[in-house]
């Protein structure tokens, strides 16, 4: 129901919202709770366990009941808090958790069998049979139970991450957090204050109080509107300080575009911020308590301070016949307010007997409680236990205080443990809890407004003491300094269900029980009740539930403690800390010079690291990859074929000991090289492993270029950095990554000469470019480089140009090889060439095998160091029965062979006792028409023409092979030579 | 005769002009990496002798729009512009990295906004003034970083990654502009 002249709200603004398929009417500023309450709907969601109807219990972030799915389709978005979810046109809203309607839910039968279903009853019941759980128990408990779902659709609306830096940062924008940022901005900081409302001035938007002798809203206006003039301050509602972290890092929440129908796929619907603070002032006030009592749930009890807020901030009444239940003063205002309202105030049922509250226009019950509540789907009635007698009373809203709690959450993040106040009956934050915080205001135990703003200059004071700034004057206005006088009340006695947390169906019960059974300390009653571990973390119940276990195992609150308050303080979407990263934000998309027209040949493109690479170029009469592979094979070895090469990492060293850093990171000998030549070399890691492999070339007398593979790019340059730092830091060596400079191009086959001999300015001959020179040369004019080695075994070039001629040098070097019945081979080809010639890549240097494994045990050079050698020459990495690198071919009649085959002896078992090595790589060899393989088997080539038996135990396929010598093509080396 | 081309990887793609913030291409000239040889004054030396800047110290460059020299990590310069004088290779290790890396120029009243969605670096102008350079990362990628004015910004990415860097720039360019 609304009231007339009382609000915030635009009324001139009407907004139509739809909540179960139904159209409501409310105003700008609304939020989803607040007009629903209006229209005078109270029931709004099913727990989470027992289906129990519930309204809203709050008017905040920390609401636990009122858990909505926000819009329709793929961008629907569940358990939206109500409170917080602001209304606009056209906003659709759902009702979860209950079937076949909220007004109607079939499983509300579950709080029938509640007896059966109290806390630990599910570690009980469904311990057996065991495999169960997963396939039975888990899901039909799962689906019974729960919030809302996703769509399961790809959510399209996009996200943003941002990064925000500050000298101060202000966490809450109440009275505390406004005069700090207030006081710190005049002072010339640089102030980021951050509150998860739509507009500045926290328990001042929801209150009747004036402060500087205006109303706390136009004050807080007034402030807000100073500060949003400042080039110092930036002011970021809507969002949520969620975490904080190590050196003044805070992670905050920002919801940009939820309370707009405007959706499109750009505009940002959320940003997660990463905000560094050199110092930080908290003022994120505090959270009321409810009181448990049976039946304490009903849709229509709410905390005091909600009832309130929805009268003042939003001028709505949440009944038309208000009670008060309260421990202490503060919650009288809500009767008072009301009244003052012209709403009819049935009752304030206070706890105390002690309490003065002067003339009323309501009856107070003093030294009363209630005991239990009636109706149906709503509140009608409520029970209270006099000093005479049991009474009822008819009403509709009972406003409930137990008192309230510091939001102490973010002081709490690096594992500080929050101090037990007394007299506040409370916690408040530990000193220096998290370095660099400052916590103030209600959050910090001071709940008079007039405190609080001194409270914000105070704290603002201290932080720009730290950051060396002086302190500007800020006058203190004046505003009420009642005192907050409370005596504690956390569960009234009683028979029935009196609820804790309303999230998860945590009552007084469970708490008592798990004392009972033996979970005391407060971490085991929370995971046996699962007290605070709902999305809301238990914000409303924490210290409640506590105080009961505190009572039921008989020691104080301070040393039954409290649960760990872990981030975020409010729920975070995965989309929002992911954001950037969905599609083609993922990794960074790395491209050759000649991928557009690889494309354009129709090649299918495969991701080698970061990098794409054609697979194969198929033409239009063949049907199937190895058509394609088959033919490129056949370039190679026939005619020429046109490789990109460029994604191998090159490194460019130089200096007076270039050739020593060589000879130290390759096991094989490089300081003897001649210019103009090139050499194949191993790397190790530390450990004896190989790291690497690849050719390095001299240039000259102290410059070399050494290429890596594409995927160990990044950790060869690593490698050499660690070896010049650390190692030899003494060396006179530099180097640096040339992978992105030179466009690289494999010309490969026996007519690569004659297609290079027309494009190179000078003629090239095996006298001046034997097997393994390389030079500089011009290619059509460009300075480029020359390499002739080979992958393939036949006789072959790498030519480089810079990158920009890249795209125009492939397009030349495909046309030539196409007009000498050749052309552009892909990665397919280029396995299938190296495999047929036994070359490892790292599919064989995986990390677990040694030069002795592949068969490079020569290449570790006896006449020098190198990292790696002395590791890797310990007993266990050199002996004969080391599973050893061996070529394959398949003998019997089954023909395939599959990569990741087991090796087992002829006849024996395939089991994992008998393994005897497995298979690497295989390829169809168009050579030999035949498959074959490279793989790794104990004992090795010295089991050369030995049956094995090969058994895919994935693929179900069992294959007789014989053991041959991995270099199937060519092994006398001469066509290199060519 | 054959003519081989050059081509950038980015022109095609840009200008952009998102909200306040303008992304275009930019055409440095020369890209060589310095690596001083023993003593980094004498490579600084011949620099100032041969094109006019000096080497800057750490996140800092020296020079101008037609002459710039980055601080590009340890041990290591970029000079951009001109082609290098034989007379560095005296005092230090001189490699040509001009097509390794693509560079941009994002300049506007929102651009410090813009680069704040992808670089996790205090880019505002009290932290990183006018000359200030880091090596950081923009999104997933490795950058360089300066600032070349007031409201203006040069980044360099590596080559192959350049449809990459316009991509994310693009995102986050939007992503301002759709706030306002």
């Amino acid at each position: 129901m609304r009231v007339a002249g009382k609000g915030l709200i635009d009324r001139t603004k009407p907004v139509r919202f739809t909540f179960d398929g139904k159209s409501y009417g409310g105003f700008q500023g609304d939020t989803v709770a607040s007009a629903l309450l209006a229209n005078e709907v109270r029931l709004m969601a099913r727990s989470f366990k027992y289906h129990r109807p519930r309204g809203v219990l709050t008017a905040g972030s920390e609401e636990p009941n009122a858990l909505m799915t926000a819009g329709v389709g793929a961008q629907a978005e569940p358990n939206v808090r109500a409170t917080t979810q602001e209304i606009y046109e056209g906003l659709k809203m759902r009702s979860q958790n209950a079937f076949p309607s909220l007004a109607f839910d079939l499983m509300a039968i579950n709080d029938l069998a509640a007896p059966f279903l109290g806390a630990g009853f599910y570690y009980k019941t469904f311990m057996w049979p065991r495999r169960f759980w997963e396939a039975l128990y888990e899901p039909v408990i799962r689906r019974a139970a729960g919030l809302g779902g996703l769509s399961g659709k790809s959510n399209p609306d996009p996200y943003e991450k941002a990064f925000a830096f500050c000298d101060l940062l202000v966490i809450g924008g109440g009275p505390t957090g406004l005069m700090a940022a207030l006081t710190a901005a005049r002072s010339g900081a640089d102030v980021i204050i951050a509150d998860e409302d739509t507009r500045l001035g926290g328990r001042l938007l929801a209150e009747v109080e004036t402060v500087g002798h205006k109303a706390g809203h136009a004050w807080a206006a007034e402030v807000a509107a100073e500060l949003d003039g400042m080039d110092n301050v930036r002011i970021m509602t809507r969002t949520t300080v969620t975490g904080a972290y190590d050196g003044g890092m805070y992670a905050a929440l920002e919801r940009v575009n939820h309370h707009r129908p405007r959706r499109d796929s750009i505009t940002p619907l959320e940003c997660f911020w990463r905000i560094h603070a050199k110092q930080t002032v908290l003022a994120a006030g505090a959270q009321e308590r409810p009181i448990a009592f049976q039946n304490n749930d009903r849709p229509g009890i709410m905390t005091a301070g909600a009832v309130r807020a929805y009268l003042n901030r939003w001028g709505v009444a949440p009944g038309k016949h208000v009670t008060v239940f309260a421990n202490n003063d503060d919650a009288h205002r809500t009767a008072r307010d009301m009244a003052a309202a012209g709403v009819h105030v049935a009752a304030v049922i206070d706890s105390r007997h002690d309490t003065d509250v002067g003339n009323t226009p309501y009856r107070v019950f003093k030294g009363a409680q209630v005991c239990g509540s009636g109706g149906r789907k709503e509140l009608e009635s409520i029970q209270i236990r006099t000093t005479t007698g049991m009474e009822a009373i008819q009403t509709d809203c009972l406003a409930v205080s137990g008192g309230w709690n510091p939001a102490v959450h973010l002081t709490c993040h690096m594992n500080g443990r929050p101090t037990w106040r007394a007299d506040i009956q409370a916690f408040v934050p530990s000193e220096g809890a998290v370095p660099g915080m400052i916590p103030a205001g209600a959050c910090n135990g001071v709940f008079s407004t007039s405190g609080c703003l001194a409270s914000g200059v105070e704290a603002a004071t201290k932080a720009l003491a730290a950051l060396d700034r002086k302190v500007a004057l800020v006058e203190l206005p004046d505003a009420d300094d009642v005192p907050y006088k409370m005596t504690p009340l956390w569960a009234v006695a009683g028979k029935g269900r009196a609820w804790l947390d309303f999230q998860n169906d945590v009552s007084v019960k469970d708490i008592k029980q798990a004392a009972q059974e033996n979970f005391r300390s407060v971490e085991h009653m929370k995971r046996y009740t699962t007290q605070g571990m709902a999305t809301d973390q238990g914000k409303s119940s924490n210290v409640a539930s506590l105080a009961i276990l505190a009572d039921a195992t008989g020691r104080g609150i301070p040393e039954t403690g409290t649960t760990t308050f872990r981030p975020p303080y409010t729920p975070v979407s995965i989309a929002a800390m992911g954001a950037g990263a969905q599609g083609k934000g993922f990794a960074p998309q790395r491209f050759t010079t000649s991928h557009e027209q690889s494309v354009q040949m129709g090649a299918p493109m495969i991701e080698a690291g970061l990098w794409y690479r054609p697979s194969y170029f198929p033409r239009d009469s063949e049907k199937h990859w190895r058509q394609s592979c088959d033919r490129e094979v056949g370039y190679v070895r026939g005619t020429v074929g046109v490789c990109d090469v460029s994604t191998l990492g090159k490194i460019d060293i130089q200096g007076q000991d270039a050739a020593a850093l060589l000879d130290f990171v390759y096991t094989n000998m490089f300081s003897t090289l001649k210019v103009g030549r090139v050499r194949y070399g191993l790397m190790l890691r530390e450990d004896g492993f190989v790291m690497d492999d690849g050719t390095c070339a001299r240039l000259g007398d102290t410059h070399f270029v050494m290429t890596t593979t594409t995927a160990a790019a990044g950790a060869v340059m690593r490698h050499l950095e660690f070896v010049t730092q650390c190692l030899h830091p003494e060396w006179q060596v530099s180097f640096t990554s040339v992978t992105e400079q030179w466009a690289q191009f494999a010309v490969a086959g026996p007519k690569s000469r004659d297609l290079l001999n027309g494009l190179l300015k000078d003629r090239i001959g095996d006298e001046r470019w034997p097997f393994m020179a390389c030079g500089p040369v011009s290619v059509a004019g460009v300075a480029g480089r020359l390499f002739r080695i080979s992958f393939s075994g036949e006789h072959a070039y790498e030519i480089a140009v810079p990158s920009r001629y890249g795209a125009s040098l492939f397009a030349e070097l495909v046309k030539r090889a196409e007009a000498m019945e050749g052309g552009a081979y892909g990665m397919e080809a280029l396995n299938v060439l190296r495999i047929e010639k036994g070359h490892i890549t790292h599919s064989e240097i995986h990390g677990r095998t040694t030069a002795f494994d592949i068969g490079m045990a020569r290449m570790v050079s006896a006449k020098k160091d190198c990292v790696g050698k002395t590791m890797a020459a310990r007993p266990g990495l050199v002996e004969e029965d080391r599973e050893r690198l061996v070529g394959l071919r398949p003998v019997g009649d089954v023909k395939a062979l599959n990569a990741g085959a087991h090796l087992f002896a002829h006849k024996a078992d395939a089991v994992r006792q008998n393994d005897q090595g497995y298979v690497t790589s295989v390829a169809f060899s168009p050579s030999l028409q035949s498959m074959i393989g490279l793989g790794f088997l104990k004992g090795g080539l010295a089991r050369e023409g030995e049956i094995i038996r090969a058994v895919d135990h994935l693929r179900g396929y069992d294959t007789e092979l014989e053991v041959c010598s991995p270099v199937f093509v060519d092994p006398e080396g001469e066509r290199v030579r060519g | 005769m054959v003519e081989l081309k050059a081509l950038n990887p980015i022109e095609r793609k840009l200008p952009l002009s998102i909200g306040g913030a303008l992304l275009e291409a930019l055409d440095l000239g020369a890209l060589t990496s310095l690596s001083p040889l023993a003593d980094p004054a004498a490579l600084s030396e011949a620099l100032e002798a041969a094109h006019g800047v000096e080497l800057p110290k750490p996140g800092q460059s020296t020079g101008g729009d037609d002459v710039r020299c980055l601080w590009f990590g340890r041990a290591e310069f970029l000079l951009l512009g001109p082609v290098p004088s034989d007379a560095l290779a005296q005092n230090g290790f001189v490699v040509d990295l001009s097509d390794a890396w693509c560079a941009v120029s994002l300049s506007g009243a929102a651009s410090e906004n813009v680069l704040a969605r992808l670089i996790p670096l205090d880019l505002r102008s009290r932290a990183f003034p006018v000359g200030a350079t880091a090596r950081t990362q923009l999104q997933h990628m490795n950058v360089s970083i300066t600032r070349v004015g007031v409201d203006r910004f040069m980044i360099l990415a590596f080559r192959s990654m350049a449809a990459t860097l316009v991509h994310d720039l693009k995102n986050a360019m939007e992503g301002v502009a759709a706030r306002d």
